[in-house]
C-alpha cells in the first residue's frame, strides 16, 4: 500500500507545495523591493484623479484621495510580512522550549505547565486581544506579542506530544546510559528528532499569524488607519465599497492569496511528514 | 454523569479566573476613567468628586469583590458612554448576535456534512481533493476578506442581498434573516472546511469498515450505505470539530459585525474597548467568556450522547 501510495502522495503534494511556495516568495520579494517596483508613490495624493476605475494609467484604479491602488497594494505587503514572521518565530521558539521542557522533565513540571496552557487556551483569544490592545495601546510590538502569546500553547502542546514519543525510544535510553544529562540530552538528541513537528507547526502558525495580523489591522487594533497595510486598507476603503470596489477587493484578494499559499505549503508539508512516518 | 458534574463544576471556576483577568486588565487601562467620562474641559475638583463617587480611591481587591458581587447578582452598572444600564445593552446586543450565530450554524451543519460526505465517498479522487483543498483555503482566509468579496459580488454587483445587516425597524423575521445572509455566509465559509474535513475523515473510516462492506455486499447502493451506516459514524468526530468551530464563530462575530454594521455583542466588545467604556467592556467580556465555555461543554456532551460506546461506558 505504502509503496504505491507514497509516490502519488509526493507528486500530489509537490504541485501544491510548489504553487504555495511561489506565492509566498513572490510576496516576500514585493515586500522587500516595493520602493523599486511601484509606479506611483503609495501616499501620493492626487485630488484630480479620485475614484478612477482600473485602466492603463492606474492598473487597479485610485482611492478617495486619488492614491494609486496598485502601488498601495505592493507597499501594503510589508507591514504584514514583518509582523507575522516575527510573531511566528517568537511563538515557535517559546512554544518549542516550553514543550521540550514539559515533555522531558515530566512529572510536576509537566503537570503545572499543561494546566497553565489549558487555562490560556480556554480564554478566548479575541477577548484577550481586545483587552490587551485597549490596555497597552496600538503598536507593532503589542501586535507581535499578542499574536505570539496566543500561539505559544498550541506549539507547546504538539512539541510536548512529539517529545513524549521520542523520549521512550532506545537512542534516548542509550544517550542516557552514556551519562548525558537531561537538558543537554534534550537539545542534542530529542530536538533534532522533533524538528519536523516544529517545522509543520511553524508553517501552520505563520498562516494563522497573517490571519491574525490582517484581522487586527482591519479592526483598527493593529496598523494605523491610512497605512497601506492590507487589513487597514480594507477597513479604510469599505465606506466606498459601492463607488470604488477595486480599492477594497485588491487588498482583500492579496490577503487571500497569501494565506492560501501558506495553507497549501503547510498542508503539503504535513502530508509529506505523515507519509514519511507511515 | 460524573463527567458532566466535573465539567459543570469547572465552568464557574474557569469563569472566576476569566473574571480576575478581565477586571485586572480593564483596571490597568491607562488614563483616568473620571477624566474620560467628564471630558478634557472638566475641572480637577469635579474629576476628584466623580472618582470618589465611582469608588476609584478604594483598594483593588475590594473593588474586585464589589464588581464580581454586582456581576453575579445582575447589577452590571451603567455604560460610561451610552448612559444606559449595561445589562439591557449587553443582553440586547447578545440576542442580535445569537440570531446571526444561529443562522450561520443552521447553514454550516448541512453544508459541511454534505461536503464532507461527498469528499469521503470519493476518497482520494479529484472530487475529494477539490473539496479538501477549497475548504482548507477558505478556512485560512480571514472572515472580513470573504465578507468583502461577498459584499462586492452579491450586494454591489448582483444586488441579491442587502449590504447592511441592519434591517429597518419593524421588519419581519424573514426580512431580518435576509439582511443577515451575507454576514452568516462569511462565517459559514470560514468554518465549513474544518468541519467537512472531520466529517470526511469519519466517513473514510466508516466506509472502509467491515460493517459498511457487509452492507454493500448485501446489495445496498453506495448512498444507502452512506445514509444508514456512514452518516452517523462520521458526524460523531465532527461534533467536537463543530464545538471548536463555534468558538471561532464567536470570535468571528467581532469582525463580521463590524464589517456589516450588525449591532451585536462582538461589535459591542470592540467599541467599548476603544471607548474605554469599562463597565460595558467587563460585562461583555464576561458574557462572551461564559458563552464560550458553555459551547465547549455542550459540544462535549453532544459528542458523548451521539456515541453509544462512550455513553454506555460512562454509565457503567
Amino acid at each position: 500500500m505504502t509503496a504505491i501510495a507514497l509516490p502519488y502522495a509526493r507528486r500530489r503534494h509537490g504541485a501544491a507545495l510548489g504553487i504555495g511556495a511561489a506565492i509566498i516568495v513572490a510576496w516576500a520579494v514585493v515586500a522587500a523591493f516595493w520602493p523599486q517596483l511601484v509606479p506611483y508613490e503609495p501616499d501620493l495624493l492626487d485630488p484630480a484623479s479620485r475614484f478612477l476605475p482600473p485602466g492603463s494609467a492606474h492598473w487597479l484604479g485610485t482611492d478617495q484621495f486619488g492614491r494609486d491602488t496598485f502601488s498601495r497594494l505592493l507597499a501594503g505587503s510589508r507591514p504584514v510580512l514583518l509582523v507575522a514572521p516575527a510573531a511566528t518565530a517568537l511563538a515557535v521558539v517559546a512554544g518549542a522550549l516550553v514543550g521540550l521542557a514539559a515533555g522531558t522533565y515530566g512529572g510536576v513540571v509537566d503537570e503545572i505547565v499543561m494546566r497553565v496552557l489549558d487555562a490560556v487556551v480556554v480564554f478566548p483569544s479575541i477577548i484577550a486581544t481586545v483587552l490587551v490592545v485597549a490596555l497597552a495601546g496600538r503598536s507593532v510590538t503589542v501586535m507581535v506579542l499578542v499574536i505570539a502569546a496566543s500561539f505559544v500553547p498550541i506549539v507547546a502542546r504538539s512539541v510536548r506530544a512529539a517529545t513524549l514519543v521520542e523520549r521512550e525510544k532506545s537512542y534516548v535510553e542509550a544517550a542516557r546510559l552514556r551519562g548525558e544529562r537531561s537538558w543537554g540530552l534534550t537539545v542534542r538528541e530529542i530536538l533534532p528528532n522533533v524538528s519536523s513537528t516544529v517545522i509543520v507547526e511553524a508553517t501552520s502558525r505563520f498562516g494563522d499569524a497573517i490571519f491574525a495580523a490582517a484581522t487586527l489591522s482591519f479592526l483598527g487594533l493593529g496598523q494605523p488607519p491610512g497605512s497601506p497595510d492590507w487589513g487597514a486598507s480594507v477597513s479604510d476603503n469599505r465606506l466606498w465599497l459601492q463607488l470604488a470596489p477595486w480599492t477594497v477587493l485588491a487588498p482583500a484578494l492579496a490577503i487571500a492569496s497569501l494565506v492560501v499559499g501558506i495553507a497549501l505549503v503547510a498542508d503539503a508539508l504535513r502530508g509529506r511528514w505523515e507519509a514519511g512516518r507511515s | 454523569m460524573r463527567f458532566l458534574l466535573r465539567r459543570l463544576v469547572a465552568v464557574p471556576l474557569t469563569l472566576l479566573g476569566v473574571s480576575v483577568l478581565v477586571f485586572v486588565t480593564t483596571e490597568l487601562v491607562p488614563g483616568d476613567v473620571a477624566r474620560t467620562i467628564l471630558g478634557r474641559e472638566a475641572s480637577a475638583e469635579s474629576v476628584a468628586r466623580l472618582r470618589g463617587q465611582l469608588g476609584l480611591e478604594r483598594p483593588l481587591p475590594a473593588r474586585y469583590a464589589d464588581w464580581l458581587g454586582g456581576f453575579v447578582t445582575g447589577r452590571w452598572g451603567e455604560s460610561y458612554t451610552l448612559r444606559v444600564p449595561v445589562r439591557d445593552l449587553v443582553l440586547d446586543r447578545l440576542s442580535a448576535s445569537m440570531l446571526l450565530a444561529a443562522l450561520a450554524f443552521a447553514l454550516l451543519v448541512p453544508v459541511a456534512v454534505t461536503l464532507g460526505l461527498v469528499a469521503g465517498v470519493n476518497h482520494d479522487r479529484p472530487m475529494d481533493r477539490l473539496v479538501s483543498v477549497t475548504g482548507l483555503a477558505l478556512g485560512a482566509t480571514p472572515e472580513f476578506v470573504t465578507g468583502v468579496i461577498l459584499l462586492v459580488v452579491f450586494a454591489v454587483r448582483l444586488r441579491w442581498f442587502p449590504a447592511s445587516a441592519k434591517a429597518p425597524d419593524g421588519s419581519s423575521l424573514l426580512a431580518r434573516l435576509g439582511h443577515l445572509a451575507l454576514p452568516a455566509f462569511s462565517l459559514v465559509v470560514l468554518c465549513t472546511g474544518y468541519v467537512a474535513r472531520h466529517v470526511r475523515a469519519g466517513a473514510v473510516t466508516a466506509i472502509e469498515s467491515p460493517y459498511a462492506s457487509a452492507a454493500e455486499l448485501r446489495g445496498l447502493t453506495r448512498w444507502q450505505v452512506v445514509r444508514r451506516h456512514v452518516l452517523r459514524n462520521s458526524t460523531i468526530s465532527a461534533t467536537s470539530a463543530l464545538g471548536v468551530q463555534l468558538q471561532f464563530l464567536l470570535g468571528g462575530l467581532v469582525t463580521v459585525e463590524l464589517l456589516f454594521n450588525h449591532p451585536g455583542i462582538g461589535a459591542l466588545l470592540l467599541s467599548s474597548a476603544v471607548d474605554k467604556d469599562l463597565p460595558t467592556l467587563q460585562a461583555t467580556a464576561m458574557v462572551l467568556g461564559l458563552l464560550y465555555m458553555l459551547i465547549v461543554l455542550a459540544a462535549d456532551v453532544a459528542f458523548r450522547l451521539l456515541d453509544p460506546r462512550i455513553r454506555l461506558g460512562a454509565a457503567s
